[in-house]
């Protein structure tokens, strides 16, 4: 076949049908890549109308009620329609590449497991236009404000969930199969990509808690629908056992989000430094560890349900135990960094902002882990500034040097560097704008999820909303980015796109052919 | 062809997998949760009726006892404790009254459901009679004296001086209509 992206001449079917039926890892991971980018619009559009409403005390243009639809389908939605899709998107296109693959395990699967999620998030976005409106009792949905007290759409949430688990179930088994069965003759399991590793062990947590949601979302619909009480204390369920099922779940969820975040930043700061990764076998156990751990802390979202002490002080020393890892790996990408002869593109620059960015989200987690302070922090806004940090200037900024660091090879043009760069700076910028005065305003006792707030709140609140609509606009100039170098950047055929980058996907003819790797390489 | 058994293998197994973490968190983290709740007593939950034995009353001890009445979500009935405080010495059964009117103009059917403070409290607080082990039919306008007999086991730590027994009132109408409840507490 000849190079460069498909065309109607390589005999696919025409317009709609050919995304439709497509079983190829790239067009199924760039269809993930647009929804996901969709969805990241669309909730974040959510979050311009929450800041605009909290830019001055009082209410001014929504209503409480329609604010709670906002915040509950924010999170919802940037949660599993935004991060989680990106990061399958660019497993999709970028493992079967890394590790020598024609194509993914499961190819018919594949196509499955993404086309239901769009009619999950149309299904979930859909209640906002019903009767009684959408969820709003929050993305973490506790009951009883999601059972006795949900509106009647609740029904319709519950249905999208469950085929969003499903899809992310479906995606991760694909990706577990083609790991652990399609690599290239000689790519052993420690030789492969830190990206291809921290999406194996994502896949596995995925594979273990998504069925957990399930059950949670499904225990709901019993109680809702069908008289049993688990969570309903007049029956004898307990709506404590919600949360604790909620965040075994919950508690790995966030892993799932920022493990692969780790592994693209693994890929991009040793190409800009141009040095092989510090301590590749360390970053491996690191990430195993953080999985690990990820399921045995997940009561510390809940020091003030009223635990024994024995508990809180088991679940604050877990908590504390996961900065450990955590700090292995930060270590090994400074180090990598040391001595490096560093340039700073935009992935680049996005990349070392995570870096910085998510260890300060970091620490805010280990203040929070203490459970006697937490009592304080719970439930403010500093939580909200806390993860945050980890999951926009964590996730996001690593999904968004992941596209910028790819971009070349997926579309054989090269993006403007100028426009990358000033992206990267409003984005960094606006950023911090946003979320560090929701620090000091949690600090300051500002509760999370209220339409109105206190007068002695309303400075760093209207900082904060001149932050968000920046970042905001980092964003439409992150689409202008992207549309602009597919239609009209400047073409480029070098293999290899960054000096020194290395690994199987650079040896791959820019732009990636339609099919790789047809004969597997042989590594050494 | 043998890629295809290979991935159909791994398929099933970890399908297999996710079907049994779904099961896990429907079958087994309730019943679990309720078994470590009760093993530990943290849930501040209460047994069922206890079977009174013949025990020497220790008038060493004075335990003041606590009682806290509170309707859930808006059921309008009046529930209240007829005593709010009394003291009693471990081993010695007691009887205590509660007080509801059901306010509506229709009949209901409410249910009450306990929790002792402390904690570590509620393995010792033993109810012989309770109005709490059934629901609570009342007719529209009718008011009732609910029943409540209990003993403070003997056993109950030394640092434990004062116990708080709270009863929260559901409303359970839709419910008892549909299915018959049976509550062991």
């Amino acid at each position: 076949m000849a190079h460069g992206p498909a065309t109607l001449a390589d005999g696919l079917p025409k317009y709609l049908a050919r995304w439709l039926f497509t079983t190829n890892h790239k067009d199924i991971g760039t269809l993930y890549l647009w929804f996901s980018f969709a969805m990241f619009l669309m909730g974040g559009s959510f979050a311009m109308i929450i800041r605009a409403e909290l830019f001055q005390p009082g209410m001014q243009l929504i209503k409480p009620e329609f604010f709670n639809q906002m915040t509950t389908m924010h999170g919802l939605v940037m949660v599993f329609g935004a991060i989680m899709p990106a990061f399958v998107g660019l497993a999709n296109w970028m493992i079967p590449m890394m590790i020598g693959a024609p194509d993914m395990a499961l190819p018919r699967m594949n196509n499955l497991s993404f086309w239901i999620l769009p009619f999950a998030f149309a299904i979930l976005t859909a209640t906002l236009f019903m009767e009684g409106g959408g969820p709003n009792f929050g993305w973490t949905f506790y009951a009883p404000l999601s059972t006795t007290y949900a509106p009647d759409t609740v029904n319709y949430f519950i249905f999208g969930v469950h085929i969003m688990g499903a899809s992310s179930i479906m995606g991760s088994i694909n990706i577990i199969a083609t790991v652990m069965n399609m690599r290239a003759p000689g790519m052993t399991y420690m030789k492969m990509p830190l990206f291809v590793w921290t999406w194996l062990i994502t896949a596995f947590l995925l594979v273990a808690v998504m069925p957990v949601l399930a059950g949670a979302v499904t225990m709901m619909l019993m109680d809702i629908n069908f008289g049993t009480s688990f969570f309903d204390a007049a029956g004898g369920g307990d709506p404590v056992l919600f949360q604790h099922i909620f965040w075994f779940f919950g508690h790995p969820e966030v892993y799932i989000i920022i493990l692969p975040a780790f592994g693209v930043v693994s890929q991009i700061i040793p190409t800009f430094s141009r040095k092989p990764l510090f301590g590749y076998s360390s970053m491996v156990y690191a990430t195993a560890a953080i999985a690990f751990l990820s399921f045995i802390v997940w009561a510390h979202h809940m020091f003030t349900v009223g635990m024994p002490i024995a508990g809180e002080l088991y679940f604050m020393y877990a908590t504390m135990l996961i900065a450990v890892p955590t700090g292995v790996k930060v270590f090994n990408w400074i180090t990598t960094m040391y001595r490096g002869s560093l340039t700073f593109e935009t992935p680049m620059l996005f990349s070392i902002a995570f870096v910085i960015l998510f260890t300060f989200g970091g620490f805010t987690g280990m203040m929070l882990s203490i459970a006697a302070a937490d009592i304080q922090y719970h439930d403010t806004y500093f939580v909200v500034a806390h993860f945050h940090y980890v999951m926009v200037a964590g996730a996001v900024f690593s999904g968004t040097a992941a596209v910028y660091y790819w971009l070349p090879k997926w579309c054989g043009k090269m993006y403007d560097e100028t426009m990358g760069k000033l992206q990267f700076w409003i984005a960094f910028i606006g950023f911090n704008i946003t979320f560090m005065p929701q620090h000091f305003l949690g600090l300051a006792g500002m509760p999370r999820r209220y339409a109105d707030y206190g007068l002695q709140f309303a400075d760093w609140n209207m900082v904060s909303s001149i932050g968000a609509f920046m970042y905001g606009g980092a964003q439409l100039l992150f689409l202008y980015n992207v549309v602009r170098t597919i239609g009209w950047g400047k073409p480029t055929d070098d293999p290899q796109v960054w000096e020194d980058a290395v690994g199987l996907e650079w040896t791959v003819p820019t732009p990636a052919p339609y099919h790789t790797f047809e004969k597997p390489p042989v590594v050494n | 062809m043998a890629a295809r058994t290979i991935h159909r293998k791994l398929l099933l197994q970890l399908s297999a997998g996710a079907v049994v973490m779904f099961a896990f968190a429907i079958f087994v983290l309730p019943p679990l949760y309720d078994l470590f709740c009760e093993v530990t007593g943290i849930g501040g939950k209460t047994g069922g009726a206890y079977e009174a034995v013949a025990i020497e009353v220790d008038t060493s001890r004075e335990i003041e006892v606590q009682f806290v009445a509170t309707n859930n979500a808006t059921i309008p009935w009046d529930f209240y404790p007829t005593e709010e405080r009394i003291v009693v010495h471990p081993g010695e059964s007691r009887a205590v009254t509660f007080f509801a009117r059901n306010r509506t103009g229709r009949d209901m059917v409410a249910q009450a459901i306990p929790n002792v403070l402390p904690n570590n409290a509620a393995d010792y607080f033993h109810k012989t009679e309770c109005f709490c082990f059934n629901s609570q039919p009342l007719a529209a306008g009718e008011q009732a004296e609910l029943d409540l007999v209990f003993i403070i086991d003997p056993d109950l730590p030394v640092s434990v001086n004062t116990v708080t027994l709270s009863y929260t009132l559901f409303d359970i109408t839709d419910r008892s209509e549909a299915l018959q409840v049976s509550l062991v507490q």
